[in-house]
């Protein structure tokens, strides 16, 4: 049964919420600037609430199932974090306040930061990317200003492997620099003889993921991030795949210059339904007068009696805002909880697991589905959605019978480099048995596509809806519901 | 360890499984010179003495629960009813991911749509997208949105200086280095017909805001018909709790509205996350940016919600997408199409009038004080400028003997508006609480 | 998969007719099956408009992927075809009749030597579809 739209629902004369009266005398209103409709439902609270309710009880979510996500990092969300959110002390503060007024926030922020830095082997944290392609944005919009700082102006280029991420070519195009793809080679390195080839003095730098997307650390990633420097460019450093790095290896260390790290994966910010994340950026010493800005440094170092003193400063060449306000403060202190909890120990026993699920995953898998890179991986792997004896099958079906077992698919046609992709990432917090489900659910599928192919082909069959129409919904855009328009039949 | 739910049994099958004798063992890959670095971090500490660490931690500050606020700026103090909350706390909302498979996630997809319609209804627009990440991300993809459409051979941004300092200053990061000439915010002016003599041939977008930074209410009727008569596009910033009463964008004849979603239902939070909204007309669907939730039908005849047009985004047209974005701000859409669903026609009507009412009260109080006075003569909605006898950061430390949260220090980001406070009033201001404001302004600022 | 032999093609798959001083041009069979339905397409110059060689004429786009279409030859647009905008699947049923594009007159004729025939395109997309 489908839930009706809230407009829908609607009833003139209904109210959802009282309010006092004005305590003061009406002033005049402003001639020539009132609206005379307000196109808004009317419902009374009860019905709000049982209406998103219900249709929360569509969705599916980490709290209600495995959710691997390749990429994405879907590990559970702790509720300490939420309420630590909710704290008025921190919810109710307003972003332009007087820095004095809000000392705890900024102590709290320049923990984040520090604990960021310490982490990724980095000199500089700014905290006020939104997101992580927001922070790719910010990384290459520094690599940019750090070369016309230094007058060198003939760098245009951004050397990116085809296996990376969308963002990474999307967020350089909007920086105005230009993509230029790199190879991948037979083992699904970086191909260092094509990296050579590219290397010149017109390189702004390089975008690499390491993991990378086919959840393989990169075998030559020094020669890599040399190479790159060799010809005078910086490698930046897409953080997505943090979650199989923790107290494993600081990228910092193998010589990235800057790196975006996704709360929302690594850090356990929740998912949201598609966000908020938050995306800070770390950088090597030689960046961090480029940072955008404002970030908070520690205006006095305090006394055995007094705490230390906290500001925000704009850094000597910031590159600018990249948002109002500071950042997505309510995520922060989320990840500040989750860091504090996990401590230095914590954090290596989040990586240690993530990649034994991984491979634990991979090495019940790999009899019946085809793992193109079959060797030991970090937090995820990818297998291919396709067998011979099994025509017509997609890494689409599967996902969709998947749904009938009770779990979310892996990420599907990603990475592009390998085809009928299933990306698999159970994350650290999945339990063995939780993972053996997941894998016997995939063997009976691998079954079902020989034996009965068509049931994977018409798949979900016990979802709230079935396979939805994307041409129609492409050809005939409808987009809003408008209240004048209620009454005419959605087919 | 917390959140592992990992026996040494289970990690022993695992291992032998994989082939492996120990974990260690699974990081052959990673170069032995850095390897297993020593981090310098604290101690684990257990859930019961997190709380009390944050606590104290939330505790050094001023809130604005404890204390009256009127300091806006972009940034709001109303009132939420306690209904968003617990829908934004249900499990299967805040831990879903993006609803890239739509059979599991109607309750996303839809909820989505509802924010769209609503954003659509209330600025007058045809088409919202999914969200930005605030309001001055949103500015800057209208700003790109519009260089595209006119294929990058129009390089004038034409700007209202009476658009939060904030936005501009986005705008100007992300156009860094395309060689824009952009313009109109260099100094405070009065007049909106300033800015027309700015628009030209060469003008791929002219923005304003509505009310502007300064709390005023202007007519753009005449700046949207001058610019579309050269060809350019235009952008209205907007408050959604004024378009409660006040006409929306789309009457000018504005092309875009965007603005920042904050004011609906969600909290201060020391500036994010917040919610960036993005509205069009129709004829500009396929140019703008970010998730868009369609509806359509599934296998079995029943209406369901997809998200469509997303050739236009990051992960199939990779450097030739409109944009960048991938993670938006899902959960606070989902805050805002809760709030506008329990305000409701008159809630919304309601409180923006409250606003009203309330904040001209304190304009006339204020503004007949000794030594302050009044520094717009115009109509307004929430917000005012007032100028005062003494520094702005002077009577705001003053002010917290008081328990109040002054307003905004216009003389950081205007040089004409040196010693002026921009003071907002929403409708959680009692009219005690700003008789007490008035009677401590004079009191600072005596002698 | 057809190739009609009458026609030409280049690297990034549009074909194109040449009748005398005149050009018709679309998008081959193999780029429609690629892109499978599509949803959308727009051909944007005016008639009279001039192009230039390898400029981007139009965008055809359907659920998973979205494709510029370039000319191989410079000229000045005599026509376009605006039935496509209310039909955009007659790429998919009619790739070389109905959906054609775009006519222009040639400025260059000899530009049109360059391009592929229908036996030379055949072997490029069976290089490309392993």
């Amino acid at each position: 049964m489908a839930e009706p739209l809230i407009y829908e629902l609607s009833s003139p004369g209904r109210v959802g919420v009282t309010l006092p009266d004005p305590d003061v005398p009406s002033a005049r209103l402003p001639d020539g600037f009132l609206r005379q409709d307000l196109p808004l439902p009317e419902l009374a609270e009860v019905d709000v609430v049982r209406h998103f309710v219900r249709l929360s009880q569509l969705n599916y979510g980490v709290d209600v199932g495995l959710y691997p996500l390749g990429s994405c990092t879907m590990k559970y969300n702790p509720k300490i974090n939420e309420d630590a959110c909710r704290l008025p002390g921190f919810a109710f503060t307003h972003p332009l306040q007087d820095p004095d007024t809000a000392q705890g926030n900024l102590s709290l922020m320049y923990h984040v930061q520090e604990w960021l830095k310490e982490i990724g082997g980095f000199a500089g944290v700014s905290l006020q990317p939104a997101a992580g392609a927001h922070g790719e944005m910010t990384g290459i919009l520094i690599i940019r200003a750090y070369h016309q700082d230094r007058g060198d102006i003939k760098r245009t280029k951004i050397l990116i492997p085809d296996s990376a991420h969308g963002t990474n070519p999307a967020s350089t195009a909007m920086v105005g620099l230009q993509v230029v793809e790199l190879p991948s080679d037979k083992r699904g390195n970086v191909d260092l003889d094509a990296l050579r080839a590219a290397c010149d003095e017109t390189v702004a730098g390089l975008m690499l993921t390491n993991p990378n997307t086919l959840g393989l650390f990169e075998e030559h990633v020094q020669e890599v991030i040399q190479q790159i420097h060799r010809c005078g460019g910086l490698v930046y450093g897409d953080g997505a795949n943090m979650n199989a790095l923790l107290g494993i290896v600081r990228p910092g260390d193998l010589g990235f210059d800057l790196l975006h790290y996704n709360l929302h994966k690594t850090f356990s910010t929740p998912h949201g339904g598609g966000g908020p994340g938050s995306g800070p950026v770390g950088v090597s010493e030689k960046l961090v007068d480029y940072l955008p800005g404002p970030i908070v440094a520690m205006t006095d170092q305090g006394t055995e009696e007094e705490p230390p003193a906290f500001g925000l400063v704009i850094p000597a060449k910031s590159i600018g805002r990249v948002k109002a306000f500071h950042g997505h403060f309510g995520m922060l202190v989320r990840a500040y909880t989750y860091m504090r909890m996990q401590g230095k120990s914590g954090l290596r026993a989040v990586s240690d697991h993530a990649v034994l699920n991984a491979n634990y995953l991979r090495a019940r898998l790999r009899e019946a589905y085809h793992i193109p890179h079959d060797r030991i991986c970090m937090h995820e792997f990818v297998a291919m959605g396709q067998w011979e004896e099994a025509p017509g099958v997609h890494a689409l079906d599967i996902a969709k019978r998947l749904m009938d077992y009770g779990f979310h698919p892996p990420t599907n046609y990603f990475p592009l480099i390998v085809r009928e992709a299933l990306m698999i990432e159970p994350t650290e917090t999945e339990s063995k048995r939780t993972l053996d489900a997941f894998a016997d659910a995939l063997l009976k599928i691998a079954q079902e596509a020989r034996t009965d192919p068509e049931i994977l082909k018409t798949a979900p069959h016990v979802t709230p809806v079935g396979r939805l129409d994307e041409v129609r919904a492409a050809k005939q855009l409808v987009l809003c519901c408008r209240p004048a328009e209620l009454g005419e039949p959605a087919s | 360890m917390a959140y592992l739910p990992h026996t040494d049994d289970d990690r022993r099958a695992m291992l032998a499984a994989i082939g492996v004798k120990r974990i260690e063992d699974l990081y052959e890959a990673v170069p032995k010179a850095v390897r297993f670095p020593e981090l310098d971090l604290p101690d684990p500490v257990s859930e019961m003495e997190i709380m009390d660490e944050l606590q104290a931690l939330s505790e050094s500050n001023l809130e604005t629960k404890h204390f009256a606020c009127f300091l806006g700026a972009g940034a709001y103090n109303h009132f939420i009813p306690s209904v968003v909350d617990h829908i934004l706390r249900r499990n299967e909302f805040y831990t879903a991911y993006t609803p890239y498979q739509p059979e599991i996630s109607q309750g996303t997809l839809q909820s989505v749509f509802e924010y769209q319609s609503l954003i659509c209804n209330l600025t007058g627009m045809d088409v919202s997208n999914a969200s930005h990440y605030d309001g001055a991300t949103s500015l800057a993809e209208a700003v790109i949105m519009a260089l595209s459409h006119h294929r990058n051979k129009r390089t004038r941004i034409v700007l209202s200086p009476g658009i939060h300092p904030h936005y501009r200053q986005v705008v100007r990061t992300y156009c860094q280095g395309a060689g824009l000439d952009i313009v109109g915010d260099e100094s405070l002016s009065a007049e909106v017909s300033k800015l027309v003599s700015l628009v030209d041939d060469n003008t791929a977008l002219v923005a304003v805001q509505y009310p502007d930074f300064l709390g005023r209410i202007e007519d753009f009727t005449k700046l949207c018909a001058a610019s579309h008569e050269r060809g350019a596009l235009t952008c209205v910033v907007a408050n959604p709790i004024s378009l409660g009463m006040l006409k929306p964008p789309a009457d000018f004849g504005a092309d875009v509205v965007v603005g920042d979603g904050q004011p609906l239902g969600i909290p201060l939070s020391y500036g994010g996350p917040y919610l960036g909204f993005f509205a069009t007309r129709e004829a500009y669907v396929r140019k703008i940016a970010g998730r868009i939730v369609g509806e359509t039908l599934d296998t079995r005849g029943n209406r369901g919600y997809v998200l469509t047009l997303t050739p236009r985004e990051q992960h199939i047209r990779r450097e030739k997408a409109t944009s960048n974005i991938c993670t938006n701000q899902g959960l606070m859409a989902l805050a805002a199409a809760v709030y506008l669903s329990i305000m409701g026609k008159a809630g919304l009507r309601k409180v923006a009038e409250l606003c009203y009412h309330k904040a001209h009260y304190a304009a006339e109080k204020i503004g007949s004080l000794k030594g302050f006075r009044l520094w717009s003569k115009g109509p307004f909605f929430h917000e005012f400028a007032v100028a005062c006898p003494k520094s702005v950061s002077e009577i705001n430390e003053a002010l917290l003997d008081y328990d109040i949260l002054g307003g905004y220090d216009l003389g950081q980001d205007y040089r004409e508006l040196e010693d002026h406070m921009l003071i907002a009033v929403t409708e959680v201001n009692t009219k005690e609480e700003m008789d007490d404001l008035a009677e401590a302004l004079q009191e600072v600022t005596r002698g | 998969m057809e190739f009609p032999n009458d026609l030409r093609y280049t690297k990034t798959d549009e074909w194109i007719r040449v009748e005398g001083n005149q050009a018709t041009l679309g998008i081959t069979d193999f780029a429609q099956s690629q892109l499978s339905d599509i949803v959308f397409v727009e051909v944007r110059p005016a008639a009279g408009e001039k192009l230039a060689k390898g400029d981007a004429f139009a965008a055809v786009e359907s659920v998973k992927a979205a494709s510029d279409v370039y000319t191989p030859v410079s000229g000045k647009v005599a026509q376009t075809n605006e039935a496509l905008s209310e039909k955009p699947e007659t790429v998919n049923s009619d790739p070389y009749g109905a959906a054609w594009m775009l006519r222009l007159e040639l400025a260059r004729p000899e530009e049109t030597a360059e391009l592929m025939d229908a036996a030379a395109y055949q072997a490029y997309c069976q290089e490309r579809s392993h």
